[in-house]
C-alpha cells in the first residue's frame, strides 16, 4: 500500500489541478460549443438544432462589424507593435548609455491595467479638451481630431491606444533576442567588412525569426481577447462601432440575455485562436532529441 | 613629392573629420529620437496626473498638457472615498480591498499549486505527462469568454456567485497554467541526477521538493508572485462578470466612475482614481521590473 | 534458496532485461562481484551501462531478471533501502546546502542521531581532505572539490556497495587523473565492493578488479583488465580497450607443421610473410581469411631484442607521430593503417623504408564475419 502510493504519489499530487483544468477548460469549452447548437436564449436549452445560432451570427450586422474590427485592429496593432518594438530594441541595442531608464520607461504601460489605460486615451483623445485642443492652443485653428466620436474612425483609437500598451513588450522580446545572437557572426561579418544596417538586415534581423513568431503569437492572442480596452475607452460605441468578438460576445451574454448568440460568438473566437496557438504550442512542445 | 604626401594626409583628416562628424549627428539623431518615444510613452501618465491634480475649471479652460497652476488635491480624496460608481457614493476605497482581499489568497495558491505541479512535471515525468503539460499550457490560451456562460452557472450552482471566493476561484483555476510553466521551466534546469541522490538517500517526494526544490526556488517564485498579481489586479473581464455591487475589484469600480452618468463629468477625478487603481502594479514593476519583465518574457520563450 | 557460493557474491546481476517500449535497452546481463571487487562498466555511450547502474541502484525499474544485493533480491525494494551510495556524473550537490549539510543529508533522513551524523562528517571530511569546506555552499567549490564532497556523501553512508556513474567525466584532464588515482588509494584503504560506470577505458583499465565491456545493452566481455586487454573476446573489445587501439589486420593463415604462417597483402607492394609459433585449431592443411590483432606495443623496430624475439619485415613509413615516451609509427598492412609503438629515438622518417618487428606471442586471431576470437 505505501509502496503503491509513493509510487504514484507525483499523480496523485498532479490530480487536483489537472481535474481543475479538465473541468473549467476542456469541460466548459465543450459546454460552450454544445450550447452553440441549441436554441438557447435567455436560458440554456440542451436540445440540439443545427447550426441556427451560427447562421443568425453570420447574419447579424453587428458580428460583421465585429469581425471587421477584429481584422483592422489585429492587423494594425500587430503591425505598428512589431514594428515599433523592432525599432526600440535596435535602438537600444546602440550602446546607449541611459538604456536602463529608457527600458523602464518603454515597458511600464504593460504593467497598467486595459482600463486604466483605456481611461487616460479616453480623456487624452477627447474632443474638445484632449490633443484637438493642445495643436489648436499651439495655432492649428482648424485641427480637428473626433476619432473617439468618429463612427468610421473610433477602431483606430483602440489601435492608439493597443499600441501605446504593447509595444514595449515587443521590444523586450526583441532586445532579448538581439542580446543573444552570437557576437562571433558579427564580428566575422564586421571583418569582412558589411555596414552596421547591412548586418541588422541580413543576418541579425532574420536571426530572430523564432522571436518574431513569438510576438505574433502573444499579440495575435492579445488581439482576440481585447475586452477591457475597447470597453474603458469607447465602451464599445459610438453605437456599436468599436465592437469586437469579445465585446459582443459579452453583450450578448450578460446584456442581451442571448445565451445561443453568445456561445456561439465565443466558440468562433475559440477556433480562431485554437487555429493560431495549437500549431505554435506544437512546434514548442514537440520532443526534441538531443 | 612632399607636397602632395601632404595634401594626401590632409585629404585624410579632412575624411576623418567628416566620418566623426557623421557618427556624433547619427548618435545625435539617435537619442533624440528615444527621447521622443520616451516622452510619448510618459505622455498619458503625465496627463493623469497633471489633470488629477488641477481643477475642474482650470481643465476646461486651460490646456491638456500645462502643468497645474494651483496643485490641488481634493479629486485624489474624492476619488478614494467619495466618488460614485452608480448609485453608491464610496470612491474607490472598499473596491481596492477587495481587490487585495481577493488577489493574495489567489496569488498564494496559485503559485504554490503551479511550484508542485511544475516540480511533478520537470522531475517526476511519467508516461503521458508531457501531454498533460500541453494540455494545461493550452489553458493559459483560450478566450475566456469560451468559458463564462458555464462558469457563471457553476458558480451559481457552488452559492457562491458574485462572491470574492467565487472570483478567487476563477482567478486560481485559470491561473494554475502559467505558474506551472513558470515553475515548470524553471525546474527543468535542475539536473534530474539531484532527485537520484536525494532518492539514494532516502528522500521522498515531499521531502525532496521542501528540503532541494523550494529552497533553490526564490528567483521564479518571486516571478509567478508578480506576474499572478499584475494580472488578477489588472484583471477586467471575470471582474465585471462575476461579481455583484459589493463585491467588485477595483478595474470595474474605476470603469464604473468614469461611465457614471450622473452629475458633471469629473475628469480629474477619473484621472486621480485610474492612478489610484493603477498605483500597486506600477509600484510592483518599478520595484521589481527584473523579475517583471522575465514573467512577461517566460510566458513566450521556450523552456 | 541461495547456495553457499552466491551468498559470497556482494552483487549478483542474473538475466537482466530493460527496454523501453520496444526498445530493448538491456538484454539478458548476468554479472557477479565478490566483496572488495571493483567493476568497471566500460562501454560506448548508448550501450546501456548507466542504465543498468540505475537499475541496481533502483532509479530505474528493469523489466526481467534480479538483482541480489548481499544475496538479498532487489525486487521492489526502493533505492534508500538498497544499503548503496552513490556518486553522479554531475555531482547531484544540493545547491542550498552546505558541504556539511550536503554530506549529513542523508543520515538526517534516516534519523541518525546528531552527534553520530557529527562524528561520521568529520571521519569523512579528515578522510577526504575537505574539513575546511564544510561550512560552504557547493557553488563555492572547485570541481575536484565538489567530486570529493560527492565522494564524502557516499563514504559517511558506508554501504554494501557504492556505485559511481561517471564521476569523472566533468573534470579536466589533469584533475582526472588525480582522482582516479584518489579513488584507487580509497578503495584499498576501505576495500569497499564498488560498481563504476565510464566510457574511458584507461580508467577502466587503472581501477578495476573485473572489468565488463558493453555494446548494444549487451556484455561483450566480463574479466581482469588482463584478461580484457590481452585476449580480448571480440573485435568490438579488441578496438574499444588500448590507446592506440589494437590494429586489425586482415590475414591469411596456413598451418605449416606446429607453427602457422600468416600472410599478409598490401595494397602497393609484394605482400609479407609471418611465422607464429603457435598452432591454430581447424586449418586442416588449407588456408582460412582472418583477422589478425596486434598491439601497437607489438610492433617495434628492429633494433636489438626486438630483432631476436619477433619476426622482422620491411615496411613503408607513411606518418611519423613523436609522443613523448613513444615514437608511432604507421604504415599499411592488408589495406588498413597499421599503427607501431617504437623507442622515442628511433631514427626513421615518413617515405622511409624500415624494418618492422612484430612480437606475435601476443597476437589475437579473429573470425573476419562475427569477428569472434579463434586463438
Amino acid at each position: 500500500m505505501t509502496d503503491w502510493l509513493e509510487k504514484h504519489v507525483p499523480k496523485l499530487v498532479l490530480a487536483p489541478s489537472l481535474v481543475a483544468i479538465f473541468v473549467f477548460v476542456y469541460g466548459f469549452i465543450g459546454w460552450t460549443a454544445y450550447v452553440s447548437f441549441t436554441k438557447s436564449r435567455l436560458l440554456p436549452k440542451y436540445d440540439l438544432v443545427g447550426t441556427i445560432q451560427y447562421e443568425k451570427l453570420a447574419a447579424s450586422p453587428r458580428w460583421e462589424v465585429a469581425l471587421t474590427n477584429l481584422a483592422i485592429f489585429g492587423i494594425l496593432f500587430i503591425l505598428f507593435a512589431t514594428v515599433i518594438g523592432l525599432i526600440l530594441a535596435i535602438m537600444l541595442d546602440q550602446k546607449i548609455r541611459t538604456e536602463g531608464p529608457l527600458r523602464t520607461i518603454y515597458l511600464y504601460p504593460m504593467a497598467l491595467s486595459f482600463i486604466v489605460t483605456g481611461t487616460a486615451w479616453k480623456w487624452i483623445l477627447n474632443p474638445g479638451l484632449g490633443i484637438e485642443s493642445v495643436f489648436r492652443d499651439l495655432g492649428f485653428e482648424n485641427f480637428s481630431f473626433d476619432w473617439l466620436v468618429n463612427p468610421d474612425l473610433a477602431i483606430y483609437t483602440v489601435v492608439i491606444a493597443g499600441v501605446w500598451q504593447s509595444s514595449g513588450f515587443v521590444m523586450a522580446l526583441f532586445l532579448a533576442g538581439l542580446r543573444s545572437v552570437d557576437g562571433e557572426i558579427i564580428r566575422a561579418a564586421m571583418v569582412d567588412g558589411i555596414s552596421t544596417p547591412r548586418i541588422y538586415m541580413s543576418i541579425i534581423i532574420p536571426s530572430m525569426a523564432p522571436i518574431f513568431l513569438s510576438s505574433f503569437i502573444v499579440l495575435s492572442h492579445l488581439a482576440i481577447k481585447s475586452f477591457d480596452l475597447v470597453i474603458a475607452l469607447t465602451g464599445g460605441g459610438p453605437g456599436y462601432s468599436t465592437d469586437l468578438p469579445a465585446t459582443f460576445m459579452y453583450a450578448m451574454a450578460f446584456s442581451r440575455g442571448d445565451i445561443g448568440q453568445a456561445a456561439s460568438s465565443a466558440t468562433v473566437m475559440m477556433m480562431i485562436v485554437t487555429a493560431i496557438i495549437v500549431p505554435y504550442l506544437y512546434s514548442e512542445l514537440r520532443p526534441r532529441h538531443d | 613629392m612632399t607636397d602632395l604626401h601632404m595634401n594626401d594626409t590632409h585629404m585624410d583628416d579632412r575624411a576623418n573629420r567628416n566620418r566623426l562628424m557623421k557618427r556624433i549627428a547619427l548618435r545625435f539623431g539617435l537619442y533624440t529620437l528615444l527621447i521622443l518615444f520616451a516622452l510619448y510613452y510618459l505622455m498619458p501618465l503625465f496627463v493623469m496626473v497633471v489633470t488629477s491634480l488641477k481643477s475642474l475649471d482650470e481643465i476646461r479652460t486651460g490646456s491638456l498638457l500645462s502643468l497645474p497652476r494651483e496643485i490641488d488635491f481634493s479629486s485624489w480624496g474624492k476619488a478614494w472615498s467619495s466618488a460614485c460608481t452608480g448609485i453608491q457614493c464610496e470612491g474607490l476605497r472598499p473596491y481596492f480591498w477587495n481587490s487585495v482581499l481577493l488577489s493574495i489568497p489567489a496569488v498564494a495558491i496559485s503559485t504554490l499549486l503551479g511550484a508542485i505541479n511544475g516540480y511533478v512535471l520537470a522531475q517526476w515525468r511519467f508516461k503521458g505527462s508531457n501531454i498533460l503539460f500541453a494540455l494545461m499550457l493550452f489553458g493559459c490560451f483560450i478566450p475566456f469568454q469560451v468559458v463564462l456562460l458555464p462558469m457563471a452557472l457553476t458558480l451559481g450552482a457552488l452559492k457562491i456567485a458574485g462572491s470574492i471566493p467565487g472570483l478567487m476561484l476563477v482567478h486560481i483555476v485559470y491561473g494554475i497554467g502559467f505558474t506551472t510553466l513558470f515553475f515548470r521551466n524553471f525546474y527543468v534546469t535542475i539536473p534530474t541526477e539531484l532527485v537520484k541522490a536525494a532518492k539514494v538517500d532516502g528522500a521522498g517526494f515531499f521531502r525532496i521538493f521542501f528540503a532541494i526544490f523550494l529552497p533553490v526556488s526564490p528567483p521564479i517564485i518571486v516571478v509567478t508572485i508578480i506576474w499572478q498579481f499584475t494580472q488578477i489586479w489588472n484583471d477586467f473581464l471575470f471582474g465585471v462578470s462575476f461579481s455583484q455591487a459589493g463585491t467588485q475589484p477595483i478595474t470595474v469600480a474605476l470603469n464604473n466612475i468614469v461611465n457614471a452618468t450622473t452629475g458633471v463629468k469629473e475628469y480629474n477625478v477619473d484621472m486621480a482614481a485610474a492612478i489610484i487603481a493603477a498605483l500597486p502594479t506600477l509600484l510592483v514593476y518599478v520595484v521589481a521590473g527584473k523579475y517583471f519583465i522575465r514573467g512577461l518574457t517566460a510566458g513566450s520563450v521556450k523552456g | 534458496m541461495t547456495s553457499p557460493q552466491k551468498a559470497e557474491h556482494i552483487l549478483s546481476v542474473e538475466n537482466l532485461d530493460k527496454s523501453f517500449g520496444a526498445v530493448k535497452i538491456l538484454k539478458d546481463i548476468n554479472v557477479a562481484i565478490e566483496p572488495g571487487d571493483f567493476l568497471v562498466l566500460v562501454g560506448p555511450s548508448g550501450c546501456g551501462k548507466s542504465t543498468l547502474l540505475n537499475c541496481i541502484a533502483g532509479l530505474e525499474k528493469s523489466t526481467g531478471g534480479e538483482i541480489k544485493i548481499g544475496g538479498r533480491s532487489m525486487n521492489g525494494v526502493s533505492p534508500k533501502d538498497r544499503d548503496i551510495a552513490m556518486v553522479f556524473q554531475s555531482y547531484a550537490l544540493y545547491p542550498t546546502m552546505t558541504v556539511g549539510k550536503n554530506i549529513t543529508f542523508g543520515m538526517k533522513v534516516r534519523g541518525v542521531p546528531e552527534a553520530e551524523q557529527q562524528r561520521k562528517l568529520n571521519e569523512v571530511a579528515k578522510l577526504l581532505q575537505i574539513d575546511h569546506l564544510l561550512d560552504r555552499k557547493p557553488s563555492q567549490l572547485s570541481g575536484g572539490q565538489r567530486q570529493r564532497v560527492a565522494m564524502g556523501r557516499a563514504l559517511v553512508r558506508d554501504p554494501q556497495l557504492f556505485l559511481f556513474d561517471e564521476p569523472l567525466s566533468n573534470l579536466d584532464a589533469k584533475l582526472r587523473v588525480e582522482m582516479r588515482t584518489e579513488i584507487k588509494r580509497l578503495h584499498q584503504t576501505l576495500g569497499a565492493s564498488i560498481v563504476y560506470v565510464t566510457h574511458d577505458q584507461i580508467e577502466a583499465m587503472t581501477l578495476a578488479t573485473k572489468i565488463v565491456v558493453m555494446k548494444d545493452g549487451i556484455i561483450q566481455q566480463a574479466g581482469t583488465p588482463n584478461e580484457i586487454y590481452n585476449q580480448p573476446a571480440n573485435m568490438f573489445v579488441a578496438d574499444f580497450m588500448g590507446s592506440p587501439s589494437m590494429n586489425l589486420i586482415p590475414a591469411q593463415l596456413e598451418a605449416v607443421d606446429e607453427k602457422t604462417k600468416i600472410s599478409i597483402n598490401r595494397t602497393d607492394m609484394a605482400g609479407i610473410e609471418l611465422m607464429m609459433d603457435r598452432k591454430i585449431e581447424g586449418l586442416a592443411g588449407g588456408s582460412k581469411s582472418v583477422i589478425l590483432g596486434l598491439r601497437p606495443e607489438n610492433i617495434s623496430d628492429a633494433s636489438g631484442q626486438n630483432a631476436k624475439d619477433g619476426q622482422v619485415a620491411e615496411c613503408r613509413v607513411d606518418v611519423v607521430e613523436p609522443a613523448g615516451s613513444d615514437t608511432f609509427v604507421v604504415t599499411n598492412l592488408g589495406g588498413k593503417q597499421v599503427t607501431a609503438r617504437m623507442n622515442a629515438d628511433v631514427q626513421i622518417m615518413a617515405g622511409d623504408m624500415a624494418n618492422f618487428a612484430f612480437d606475435l606471442s601476443k597476437a589475437s586471431i579473429f573470425e573476419p564475419e562475427s569477428g569472434a576470437r579463434i586463438a
